[in-house]
């Protein structure tokens, strides 16, 4: 028998009374659920902001990059920042899901399907700036080595930025099936339940057919965990070969490196702050307190403290080394992003960046779901900044103080910023509401070990086995005499005589009982208890109604809703018909 | 079409289905499949079920990946055009390799991951428009099925399984060539 031992000084992962069906059903809900009035309001303006968004790169691509507040010297400033940015969100959703995994944190599971939607849809907005600053984005196809018209003439595989292309694409594609394969079985969940008819054929469309058969699930398992190996190193290089697009040129301020650790660390840690901001609004929203739980939210918060620091020793040592290398102009590059013209832009990052995160040390603030959030955006908004200020601070006072400028973005600039988080959280909303935003599947095999229900039990010495079922989903046990059989005790005569009213009597002389287990859903048991009542035939368990199997329900007051989730009577119908 | 008569076995209880599978193995009776909604862990070995060897794919995956990368860097770069990058002429590729080094890594990844991913669902008979196969379709909630061939033992199995803690035994026609 396999053991769920888990030491008990650790907190439950999953709290509450949970049993399996419950888990099903606390991920469904949001699905099969109605949205309400917030998420109409939230999405609604998320739509606007995509949708002006959307308005801004149609004037850009039309009239020209010139729409921009980019000049001659400042040539990349808020479309390379919001590209840097959106790209380094991205990271957290890997980390969670590939990293964690590798290093068996269970309170992964809770959290890695919304952090990889996270990066699938940040990557998104990540990718769009670059084909939008290309001017001719019909044109885009050119980064690829392709074989062309002009004969011998291909992509320059020596440039960090066609780098760039390749760890990107790579990143989003691999992320996306590491995703979509770790869906499937929560979407043939889904699919299982469904009960109105086009909701059936798009999750059977989306979960692929999975059945679940022990085989599947050895491969899955497998595929995961290579998924994850690879994905690992994948997430590394990607923000490292970001931090090649500047690190490889000769800019001061850009030409050092330590740029690909610092901006891996910077990536990990605005990540976990998207993260953060994203799951405190959706546990709330979709009611998953019971899965992600304030413990959850404090481990983020370490990881961002972590994170933060890493990222200020970079800032530091950045510092350090411009005086340590007695390079003029890389001297005068950092002074004059402290004490320059953007002084306040670095001095946000700074403050951000470096010295929110430190309140994580106290755990009474960690453990602070208000304060939590707040830091949260702090650090998304000192992110920002941190590559703003690495990007226009470095160019804006160039090696020739002639062309010394300064960059003020346009509404054009603001615009497709504004737009693409519209777009964002236009796709996050729909994913909530949509997909199942809880690795189901993963939470269920860590239940009978981290859950709150599973541990007490332990703790009490009892035995977990047999404790995985749930009145709901199946009361009826056969014992090896059959002695228990679910008989109508309440007085339901008058019921009775409804549903008999409804689907017709049976009568023996003149028909033959049909072997109603062939329904899916009856069992021996459920078939003793409707020959009981009176259904013997098909045809009788065809003509059942909402009304039936609503009497059907109160007489035998047993498995509410089953007969109506298995569609008994589309079920007879099929078999009257053959 | 000939149809083959099987016994499928509910559980409520992946601890209760792991000794059951068990108990049945152990009175030498073939397991055909077992349905259930998550991984329960040491199942396959349970079922005596081969190892998987989609990693050794991915392996495999990735080598080509490999060779693709630097069989295409080889050519663009050093054969089909070489240029004067920067001061750092292209005429021999291990002298340019370190340069092509992201992209070699980058592919690897590529063909590794989606290969892999691909085989899989090849192997796992999974993609869209795909039906599914669980009999029940509470084997994705919280029950699991035990599917085990019948051959004139009706009895002696429905009343092996009573004892192993099965909620509903049934037993239904199955189709030979239904997959």
């Amino acid at each position: 028998m396999a053991s769920h031992y888990e030491a008990p000084i650790r907190r439950p992962l999953v709290t509450g009374e949970k049993s399996y069906h419950d888990v099903t059903v606390d991920v469904a809900r949001p699905v099969e659920g109605k949205a309400n009035k917030a998420w109409w309001i939230v999405f609604s303006i998320a739509l606007v902001a995509f949708l002006w968004g959307i308005g801004c790169i149609i004037y850009t691509v039309s009239t020209g990059i010139g729409v921009w507040g980019l000049n001659k010297t400042v040539n990349w400033a808020w479309d390379i920042t919001n590209f840097v940015w959106w790209v380094g969100i991205g990271h957290a959703g890997t980390l969670i899901s590939a990293v964690l995994l590798l290093f068996r944190q269970k309170w992964r599971m809770a959290i890695n399907r919304s952090a990889e939607a996270m990066t699938i849809f940040a990557v998104f907005q990540a990718g769009l700036f670059p084909i939008i600053h290309m001017g001719r984005p019909w044109l885009a196809y050119w980064v690829l080595p392709i074989p062309n018209q002009f004969g011998s003439l291909w992509v320059n595989f020596n440039s960090p930025l066609l780098w760039d292309v390749f760890a990107i694409s790579t990143y989003l594609s691999v992320s996306l099936v590491f995703w979509w394969t770790g869906l499937l079985p929560d979407f043939a969940m889904l699919r299982d339940r469904a009960v109105r008819p086009f909701q059936k054929k798009i999750y059977a469309l989306v979960s692929f057919g999975w059945s679940g058969r022990a085989k599947d699930w050895q491969r899955f398992e497998e595929v995961s965990l290579v998924l994850a190996g690879l994905a690992t190193p994948l997430v590394l290089s990607v923000h490292t070969i970001v931090s090649f697009d500047f690190a490889t040129s000769i800019v001061p301020g850009w030409h050092t490196t330590i740029f690909p650790p610092y901006f891996v660390a910077g990536a990990i840690f605005s990540g976990f702050a998207m993260v953060n901001t994203l799951l405190i609004i959706m546990r709330k929203v979709c009611n998953l307190e019971d899965y992600i739980t304030v413990q959850h939210i404090e481990l983020m918060n370490i990881v961002i403290m972590l994170t933060g620091s890493i990222v200020g020793v970079a800032y530091i040592t950045e510092l350090f080394i411009a005086w340590y290398s007695g390079v003029e102009y890389e001297q005068f590059a950092f002074l004059n992003r402290a004490t320059g013209p953007y002084w306040w832009a670095y001095w946000c990052m700074m403050s951000f960046n470096v010295f929110s995160p430190q309140f994580m040390w106290f755990k009474k603030l960690r453990t602070s779901i208000l304060f939590s959030f707040f830091i949260s955006i702090v650090v998304n908004i000192g992110m920002w900044f941190e590559r703003f200020v690495i990007i226009v601070t470095s160019l804006h006072r160039d090696y020739l103080p002639s062309s010394w400028t300064m960059f003020s973005p346009t509404f054009v600039d603001i615009g497709i910023f504004i737009g693409t988080i519209g777009f964002f959280f236009v796709l996050f909303l729909l994913y909530s509401r949509t997909f199942p935003v809880i690795a189901q599947a993963e939470v269920k095999t860590i239940l009978k070990s981290s859950g709150e229900r599973y541990k007490r039990m332990r703790e009490n010495g009892e035995s977990l086995s047999g404790t995985g079922s749930d009145v709901r989903t199946s009361h009826v046990k056969i014992t090896s005499d059959e002695t228990i059989v679910t008989k109508p005790v309440k007085d339901t005569t008058e019921q009775l005589d409804h549903l008999l009213k409804g689907i017709g009597e049976f009568d023996a002389s003149s028909q033959k009982a049909d072997d109603l287990k062939v329904i899916s859903g009856i069992g021996p048991k459920m078939e003793e208890v409707l020959n009981d009542i009176g259904i013997f035939t098909y045809l009788q368990v065809s003509k059942m109604t909402k009304k039936e199997y609503d009497l059907l329900d109160e007489i035998t007051g047993s498995f509410p809703g089953r007969a109506e989730r298995d569609d008994w009577s589309g079920q007879a119908k099929t078999l009257l018909n053959n | 079409m000939e149809a083959s008569k099987v016994i499928h076995a509910i559980y409520t209880d992946d601890d209760v289905l792991m000794s059951a599978v068990k108990t049945v193995r152990a009175e030498k009776y073939h397991i055909e499949e077992v349905f259930t909604p998550f991984p329960v862990h040491g199942l396959d070995k349970a079922m005596g079920l081969a190892p998987t060897r989609l990693a050794i794919t991915a392996f495999l995956y990735g080598c080509v990946g490999l060779a693709v990368a630097s069989a295409m860097m080889n050519y663009i770069m050093i054969v089909d055009w070489p240029q004067d990058i920067g001061g750092k002429p292209s005429f021999s590729f291990l002298e340019n390799l370190p340069a092509f080094v992201p992209i070699m890594f980058e592919l690897t990844v590529f063909f590794a991951a989606h290969l892999m991913v691909i085989t899989f669902y090849m192997r796992s008979r999974i993609w869209p428009f795909k039906d599914a196969e669980n009999p029940d379709p509470r084997t994705t909630d919280d029950h699991f099925l035990m599917e085990i061939a019948v051959h004139n033992n009706e009895e002696s199995l429905t009343n092996l399984l009573k004892t192993t803690g099965a909620v509903e035994i049934n037993i239904v026609d199955k189709d030979e060539d239904a997959h």
